[in-house]
């Protein structure tokens, strides 16, 4: 049989496209199968895909480069743009990021006296007015507004000037838990309170998943292939990896990653509905993925927009590989209550969670051994049933202490949709400058889980980084990085 | 909840509503002869015409008929079917 691993998982496309299978093999009987957006050689039929669920991890092969083998396009990231509770803006961010300061704190927009979660990050002082044209802002929720100044920095990092582009060369891919959750917040409000007249015309669509998506698309006259993944916590990744599908299928220009926000009422009744928030009331212990006595997260909001690019079309343009190629993804789902009640009845182990799988996949697209991971950029539940599920991954795949893992979430809180594509960022930035950004608050790591958590910024040569990503609901997803 | 009675809206009036609903109110883009250009040829999508018909509703107690707001639609026609709109009844849920 014909293994052939790290499958592109399908993504759930919002709006027109509906719903697709996440997981599995991305077929369409009219154009042939597919891998990774690259058809794929004759004679390699359905039945020859594993699916993404190995039995045996540990005989996987490490198959040579996908690009190569394929010969598909390579995806590089161009440029970056940052908003973030730490820094808006990708060096401020990176200067804080390095030197450890944390933004979690009391929300001020809104009260939270009456909430068993008290704290959040903020992004401070963002005054959209200053950056964001009067137009947009009245149709606009805060998050969208703050991708959209994100998507400028980005375009501007990347040297695009997307005039000079065909319209259709452009695409645009976002995550998103929600268009505008503090938009549809006001809203509501007005419905309730003061009547349907009251309330904004504009929020027939800024509440939408679409929406930061659609104002970018629409702010820079973008016409090629878009869309938006709603996959929690691991959107801000699966944006990426579709982000290189699109590329691959011969688009040379994606602007994508995600920035989300939502800390209001509606979106903290949200996410306190998944019972992982953290009660503590004191910042510096919050947080604190991996700890002992971790006790849940902390939401924030903002994230990052990045321009994925064609690495030959970058090569044209004088920027080499970028701040690093996109060269393994992959998404899974963990086993579902079903599944694991099956195991029980018939006594067998429960299955595994997915976490793991996804790890190796994108490992195995990229055509690297674990040895060869620099880093990795872990999700950092602070829940410690999850946090237990990583950890004891990392162990196995990397052996014990066997990479150096940071979470620099715990200066900007989980930001749903927006954080991995933040990570996947701050890992760039640290291939760019060789060094390796602090998980703070932590301390030392519980020490069972046998984890290198750097709690110190640590230099070193770095050229690739494995960035991880869970959300909700049992969504799981890896990036790779290399610069 | 009742209908609020009804106030005629002036020129300057409508311009501000009109601003507002699209975020401009600090501009004044519209002036002097544009009383004839299309609305949607100013930079006034149909969502904002729509905002702006739910507060004359809401808060002028003017019943302003669909036919009012068009892809023809100007300053002045819109004036024009205010001078003739009839009271708003009371909100009906």
């Amino acid at each position: 049989m014909t293994r052939v691993v790290g499958v592109n998982a399908g993504a759930y496309m919002g709006g027109a496209a509906g719903a697709g299978a996440r997981a599995g093999v991305d077929a369409d009987v009219d154009r042939g199968l597919e891998l990774n957006g690259a058809p794929l050689p004759g004679g390699v039929a359905l039945e020859d895909f594993d699916t993404g669920v190995l039995d045996e991890p540990d005989a996987l092969a490490f198959p040579a480069d996908f690009a190569d083998e394929f010969d598909v396009a390579r995806a590089v990231i161009s440029g970056l743009g940052i908003a973030a509770p730490t820094g808006l803006g990708v060096e401020e961010y990176w200067q804080a990021t390095l030197e450890g300061r944390s933004a979690i704190g009391l929300p001020t927009r809104f009260d939270v006296s009456a909430y068993p979660a008290k704290l959040a990050a903020e992004i401070p002082e963002f005054v959209a007015r200053e950056r964001v044209p009067g137009r947009l802002i009245r149709q606009t929720d805060r998050a969208t507004q703050l991708g959209l100044v994100a998507t400028g920095e980005a375009l501007a990092d990347a040297g695009l000037d997307l005039d000079r582009l065909p319209e259709f060369d452009v695409g645009v891919v976002t995550a998103a838990s929600a268009g505008g959750i503090e938009f549809g917040q006001r809203e509501l409000g007005h419905l309730w309170s003061k009547g349907k007249q009251f309330v904004s015309a504009y929020q027939s669509f800024a509440w939408f998943f679409a929406a930061t998506a659609g104002q970018i698309s629409i702010r820079h006259a973008t016409r090629g292939p878009s869309g938006v993944l709603v996959t929690e916590q691991s959107g801000g990744i699966d944006a990426l990896g579709q982000a290189r599908r699109v590329v691959r299928k011969g688009t040379p220009v994606v602007i994508s990653g995600s920035v989300d926000g939502g800390l209001c009422p509606w979106g903290w009744m949200g996410q306190l509905a998944t019972g992982r928030l953290s009660t503590s009331v004191d910042p510096a212990r919050a947080f604190r993925p991996f700890a002992a006595d971790a006790d849940g997260y902390v939401p924030g909001e903002g994230g990052a927009i990045v321009v994925v690019e064609d690495a030959e079309s970058a090569q044209a343009r004088g920027l080499g590989r970028g701040y690093g190629e996109i060269v393994g993804y992959a998404a899974t789902f963990d086993p579902g209550p079903k599944s694991l009640e099956r195991a029980r009845l018939a006594g067998r182990p429960a299955p595994l969670p997915g976490l793991r799988r996804a790890a190796e996949l994108a490992l195995c697209d990229a055509g690297l051994r674990p040895e060869q991971v620099d880093v990795v950029f872990a999700d950092a539940a602070g829940v410690p049933e999850l946090d237990r599920i990583e950890a004891f991954m990392l162990r196995d795949l990397f052996g014990p202490y066997g990479v150096p893992v940071t979470a620099p979430k715990t200066m900007t809180g989980r930001l749903i949709g927006g954080g991995a594509s933040l990570d996947v960022a701050t890992a760039l930035l640290a291939l760019r400058d060789g060094v390796i950004p602090p998980t703070v608050n932590v301390g030392e790591p519980a020490s069972e889980y046998e984890l290198d958590l750097v709690t110190e910024a640590r230099h070193r040569s770095l050229h690739t980084a494995l960035v991880l990503a869970r959300g909700y609901g049992g969504f799981n997803s890896a990036l790779v990085v290399r610069s | 909840m009742p209908a609020v009675p009804a106030r005629s809206i002036d020129r300057g009036t409508l311009t501000t509503l009109l601003l507002e609903a699209i975020g401009l109110e600090e501009d004044a883009d519209l002036e002097g002869d544009d009383s004839d250009t299309p609305l949607l040829e100013l930079g006034y999508d149909s969502l904002a015409l729509l905002q702006v018909v739910g507060r004359i509703e809401a808060e002028y107690g003017l019943l302003v008929p669909d036919t009012a707001i068009n892809d023809s639609a100007t300053l002045g026609s819109l004036l024009a079917s205010l001078q003739s709109a009839r009271q708003a009844e009371g909100m009906v849920w």
